[in-house]
């Protein structure tokens, strides 16, 4: 394999002279190659400056990152691991209970959405400018608001990742549904069906697959995403961890990390079984 | 009409009516057990996230009037005054927002730059060794898996109050979820160009560059592109931990109830996250349909 022959043709050069066009490409075509990467390298350099990277500081910076690794071993509970194991339950009963919401209030929305079930033109375009608003608040200033209006606690997390979630699944929900084949509502239609249940059963058993394994994904994202809505106050195992940063408990940090490491890793496992159960190897947009 | 059509003779008829019976009830008793696992979960999650109802419905007018706090009064004899004063501070708001979307930026690139070099070694179908695979496949999972805020409070412990610590939280975020994507993206190739290279004696490099590349070279740079738009947005949250750009100020305004402000920065995050995904979007439309992969 690594032993590298010379070519076993007795015209190469002929069939080199043949493909020229291959190799040359006309001069336009070469620069015009070139404005990407100039582009990328141009702006580097641009946001290189107008942030004035302090580069000066790298070198004491990794060398206090490396002390913090240092104090990570051995990770540690620091004596309040039923504390940490129930902030990690925290954690995940925000992330199911704000999936679930969100796909409770998403799903009748994303009807009014699809451009196939919508009872108007007027009516879509406004559910879906709504929803991408709601998409482009980012779920911890909503827990940040929410604290506000019900409290510290993971109530406020729950509310927020129901909120910014509504938004996601909309959008997704209803792409799934304009997604669909006609013929099967048609025919259910054609039969003398209600448009009711030309939905029940000719729409519903093609989008529902695809709704649960999107369902899914968003529960894995959000148990990551629970993990750090603790910062601002709204419940989980954020809290704690923004706490020991804070107070350079490193090695209670590790162990944190590695909680949420070891249950994320279950999550993903548990829902992949789920997913694969549903709808086999498909893939999930 | 109806009776022509039943020509089935009874006693099979019966029998098909009680197989039909038999399976409806089958999956009814299947979703029953569904509902009832979900019902348990929710009863037990509620406990643990400590649902309150109650308070919720007590507090609702709170949210309500917060979104009517944080909308500015505009009234149409005033209004270039009224605009100039909600945005009092756009000059100061504008450089934040240029910030955060540089930081995101190089984060993005930074990040994709460290991918692009891992995710050949860790796909399944070119990885040269599987202890190699293995592990870079753990290390994306560990930057994918440990919130982009975590490291950024430890890296403003570590270099200091400023955009270098989002930068490189942002860059750690992305090489996790990138070194992802683009290890699926080249599982996921024509093998048969990749062994045409293999064939003429190659190397490693040479099989990545001349097998591979042509084929995911636009699937990357348009997951990349789509992560640069999630970074910014996920820039401007990065900074309340004071690892730069504007989120300070948000976070600022949010806590301290300077509503006008709140609803001023918000909209001005959401309008450039709106063109940032435009114009991502139409790049990669062209990218796509320039080299005809996906």
């Amino acid at each position: 394999m690594s032993a590298r022959h010379p070519m076993l043709v007795a015209d190469a050069g002929a069939v080199l002279d043949r493909h020229r066009g291959l190799f040359n490409d006309p001069p336009l075509r070469r620069v015009s190659a070139l404005v990407g990467p100039l582009g990328v390298a141009g702006f580097t350099i641009f946001s290189v400056w107008w942030l004035a990277i302090p580069f000066s500081q790298i070198g004491p910076g990794l060398a206090s990152l490396a002390k913090f690794i240092a104090l990570m071993f051995p990770p540690s509970s620091g004596g309040h691991l039923d504390l940490l194991v129930r902030a990690m339950g925290e954690t995940l009963a925000i992330a199911f209970l704000g999936t679930l919401i969100a796909t409770v209030v998403a799903f009748p929305v994303s009807f009014l959405a699809a451009k196939n079930t919508t009872p108007h033109g007027v009516i879509r375009f406004a559910i879906r400018r709504c929803l991408d608003t709601i998409r482009g608040v980012d779920a911890l200033i909503w827990a940040l608001v929410f604290v506000g209006v019900v409290g510290l606690g993971p109530f406020a997390g729950i509310l927020a990742i129901a909120v910014s979630d509504t938004g996601a699944l909309g959008k997704l929900f209803s792409e799934a549904i304009e997604s669909t084949e006609e013929r099967a509502r048609e025919s259910v239609l054609a039969s003398g069906g209600t448009s009711l249940l030309a939905v029940r059963f000719g729409l519903l058993p093609q989008v529902l697959p695809i709704i649960a394994g999107q369902i899914l994904y968003y529960f894995e994202s959000n148990v990551r995403s629970a993990t750090i809505i603790g910062i601002v106050g709204a419940g989980g195992i954020g809290l704690q961890l923004s706490e020991q940063i804070r107070t350079y408990d490193f090695d209670q940090v590790a162990f944190a990390v590695i909680m949420i490491l070891v249950t994320v890793a279950t999550i993903d496992w548990i829902s992949g079984k789920l997913r694969f159960a549903i709808i086999g190897r498909r893939a999930v947009v | 009409m109806i009776s022509s059509l039943l020509s089935v003779p009874q006693a099979r008829l019966e029998a098909l009516l009680a197989d039909y019976q038999r399976e409806v009830g089958r999956r009814r008793r299947q979703s029953l057990l569904v509902l009832a696992i979900l019902a348990i979960l929710i009863v037990m999650a509620g406990r643990f996230g400590e649902v309150d109802l109650d308070n919720l419905v007590r507090n609702i007018s709170n949210f309500t009037s917060y979104f009517g706090r944080i909308i500015p009064k505009l009234t149409i004899a005033n209004f270039g005054a009224d605009v100039a004063d909600w945005y009092w501070n756009i000059a100061g708001w504008l450089k934040l927002l240029l910030d955060t979307v540089l930081i995101a930026y190089l984060g993005t690139l930074i990040g994709a730059c460290g991918a692009f070099m891992f995710a050949f070694f860790a796909a399944e179908n070119l990885a040269p060794g599987s202890v190699l695979r293995w592990s870079i496949k753990r290390v994306f999972e560990f930057c994918r898996t440990v919130p982009d805020l975590v490291f950024a409070l430890m890296f403003v412990s570590a270099f200091g109050l400023g955009p270098l610590a989002g930068i490189l939280a942002i860059a750690i975020h992305s090489f996790g979820t990138l070194g992802k994507l683009f290890t699926e993206a080249v599982e996921n190739i024509d093998m048969r160009p990749v062994e045409g290279v293999r064939s003429t004696g190659s190397r490693f490099v040479e099989m990545v560059r001349f097998g591979a590349l042509p084929q995911v070279m636009s699937v990357f740079v348009s997951y990349t592109l789509l992560r640069f738009e999630i970074n910014v947005r996920s820039g401007s949250v990065v900074g309340m931990v004071g690892a730069g750009g504007i989120g300070q100020d948000l976070f600022v305004a949010i806590r301290k109830f300077y509503y006008t402000d709140v609803s001023a920065i918000l909209l001005m995050i959401i309008v450039s996250v709106a063109i940032i995904d435009l114009v991502t979007e139409r790049i990669r439309h062209r990218l796509s349909g320039q080299d005809g992969i996906r």
